[in-house]
């Protein structure tokens, strides 16, 4: 603290001018989430005198366009959201935790590298290529062994391999954070490596290593475009892996070009709903992240 | 050495405002020439940037701005004043009778299977039976054992409801397996899948076909999906390429549209594998 010349009497010019900007800045960047929400939150208000929001739980499909029985139910693509958030998890969770392991514990001179230099491309590819790489290569395979391809199995494919580099890189980064101390310690009891993998070094990072996963959760959650294109939007909540399904965000993205009146208000309902879903899970993180640095 | 990073960082804040300056100044610039806005259908879409470039070429001075996002956003946009000008790719609804639309073109829309499948053509009846899953296996056409995948559009499209009002069949009541949003994505699914049928903007599924894509056009019974037949009104499921006005066009708007329905364009209009109006 003594090196910083903000706790001098007479702060310089310099200082206060940096300060006082920065924090004008700060406060904007602040402002505009604050605006966002708000803005959605302003234009879902009418969905509540429009329709008895009960419909959204109790209506079993979703045709709020339809002019004789127009129906609201949200129930099978929250449900498709999180189904297929949970299965890409499954796989690209235990696969991303395993890499890094491996990247940090066991390295290989030949492969590691390659593998870093892999994940982090894969991390800067944008959605729409997974998702054109599923719709056009992975849905035909799937569907050889049940039409119609599009389906849960699919989506999460896609998704998995979206938030597999984030799980990678936040577990390696958390594993390689590790006070060398704690190593040298461990050599030196005669611990071997794999005891001190399983005894040290993953409960010590446990907060970074869920942390990476909660972010990948959440990117599993918002992502829309690469879903829309392999999940075959069907409104239900799909019985096996091989049926299509619909999530919040491709709705959306689906509809919000087309929809007027009652129908748009209900899209953004549909939003505030999903900032209300990512909302919670930011703050588990945060605290996730708290943890460690204290740990 | 304070000096001068106060002076750099002084220099630094300039230039923010200079560049929110810059961002001001340059909104006031557009409003001077007379400007257009057009919004809606995104089948319409690329034919009205077309044709907005060469009246643009034509007369200096007018800015005319096309944007796209479906039909009924359109016709929303005229309604509230958004847009001076709505693109729907079918005609208006009987609660939207009070709004003035002017027809640039036909556009007919056809069945889409995989070059693979052996079929050529499908009846009405037989068409309905399949989106209403009364038929889901492809053996019922002579061909393999295997379930059809069945192609349906998103709530909203232009596409959808012409298709839906020419088969009179009840949105709720499609059983499909698929549901894709445009065009594209509509043909994407067919060229990767060689079970799936779907139902697309002839122009725009020609073109595709043109380039190589293994897809097929089915015939309506013995009517051929092609640009002829859209002219001639043998094709049963065509729809109108319209543009929207709230009152009857004046001014810009109708010199514009005057254009749009002129032979003058007629090349644009076939180019995008539309049908031009003639007379």
């Amino acid at each position: 603290m003594i090196l910083w010349s903000s706790n001098r009497l007479s702060p310089s010019r310099t200082d206060m001018l940096l300060r006082r900007s920065l924090g004008l800045l700060t406060c904007l960047a602040a402002s505009v989430v604050v605006f966002v929400i708000g803005f959605v939150l302003v234009e879902s208000l009418p969905a509540f005198s429009e329709i008895e929001l009960s419909r959204i739980i109790s209506d079993d499909t979703w045709h709020p366009a339809d002019p004789d029985n127009a129906t609201f139910g949200l129930i099978p693509m929250l449900v498709g959201s999180f189904l297929v958030t949970f299965c890409a998890l499954l796989w690209a969770a235990p696969l991303g935790i395993s890499i890094a392991i491996a990247n940090e514990f066991y390295p290989s001179r030949f492969m590691s590298p390659i593998v870093r230099r892999t994940t982090e491309i894969m991390a800067g590819i944008p959605s729409i290529v997974f998702g054109f790489w599923g719709l056009t290569t992975l849905v035909p395979l799937i569907a050889n062994i049940q039409a119609p391809g599009q389906s849960l199995l699919a989506g999460s494919i896609v998704l998995g391999m979206m938030i597999l580099p984030t799980i990678v890189l936040t577990t390696e980064q958390a594993l390689h954070s590790l006070p060398n101390e704690l190593a040298i310690a461990a050599a030196a009891t005669g611990v071997g490596r794999f005891a001190f993998l399983w005894h040290v070094a993953l409960p010590t990072c446990r907060g970074g290593i869920l942390s990476g996963v909660v972010l990948g959760l959440a990117r599993a959650i918002g992502e829309t475009m690469a879903v829309l294109m392999v999940s075959g939007n069907i409104v239900q909540i799909p019985g096996s892996l091989f049926d299509p399904f619909r999530t919040i965000t491709t709705n959306i993205a689906l509809e919000m070009g087309y929809a007027t009146q009652t129908h748009r208000t209900l899209l953004f309902l549909t939003a505030a709903i999903l900032i209300a879903m990512v909302v919670p899970l930011m703050a588990v993180m945060q605290s996730l992240n708290t943890e460690q640095s204290h740990g | 050495m304070r000096k001068i990073i106060a002076l750099k960082f002084s220099l630094f804040l300039l230039l923010l405002l200079e560049l929110s300056g810059c961002g001001i100044s340059d909104s006031a610039e557009r409003i001077v020439p007379q400007r257009l806005i057009l919004t809606g259908s995104s089948t319409v879409a690329p034919l009205a940037a077309e044709i907005a470039v060469r009246f643009e070429g034509q007369n200096p001075g007018v800015r005319i701005d096309v944007q796209s996002g479906g039909s009924s956003r359109g016709i929303a946009d005229v309604r509230s004043g958004v847009a001076d000008i709505g693109m729907a790719s079918r005609p208006l609804a009987d609660d939207e009778q009070d709004l003035f639309s002017d027809q640039i073109a036909t556009d007919g829309i056809c069945m889409i299977v995989h070059l693979d499948n052996p079929l050529i053509s499908l009846s009405d009846e037989q068409v309905k039976s399949i989106y209403l899953n009364e038929v889901s296996n492809w053996k019922e056409f002579g061909w393999e054992d295997a379930e059809i995948v069945v192609a349906h559009k998103a709530d909203g499209r232009a596409t959808l409801d012409v298709f839906v009002k020419y088969f009179k069949l009840k949105n709720p009541d499609i059983k499909a397996d698929v549901i894709v949003g445009d065009n594209q994505q509509g043909l994407k699914t067919v060229t990767g899948n060689r079970h799936a049928i779907a139902y697309v903007s002839i122009g725009t599924a020609r073109y595709e076909v043109e380039n190589g894509a293994p897809l097929k056009l089915l015939h309506s019974g013995k009517i051929a999906p092609t640009p002829s037949t859209v002219a001639s009104g043998a094709f049963p499921m065509t729809r109108p390429l319209n543009l929207v006005t709230k009152e009857p066009p004046t001014g810009l708007a109708k010199q514009f549209i005057e254009f749009a329905m002129s032979a003058e364009v007629h090349d644009l209009v076939e180019q995008q594998s539309f049908v031009p109006i003639k007379n």
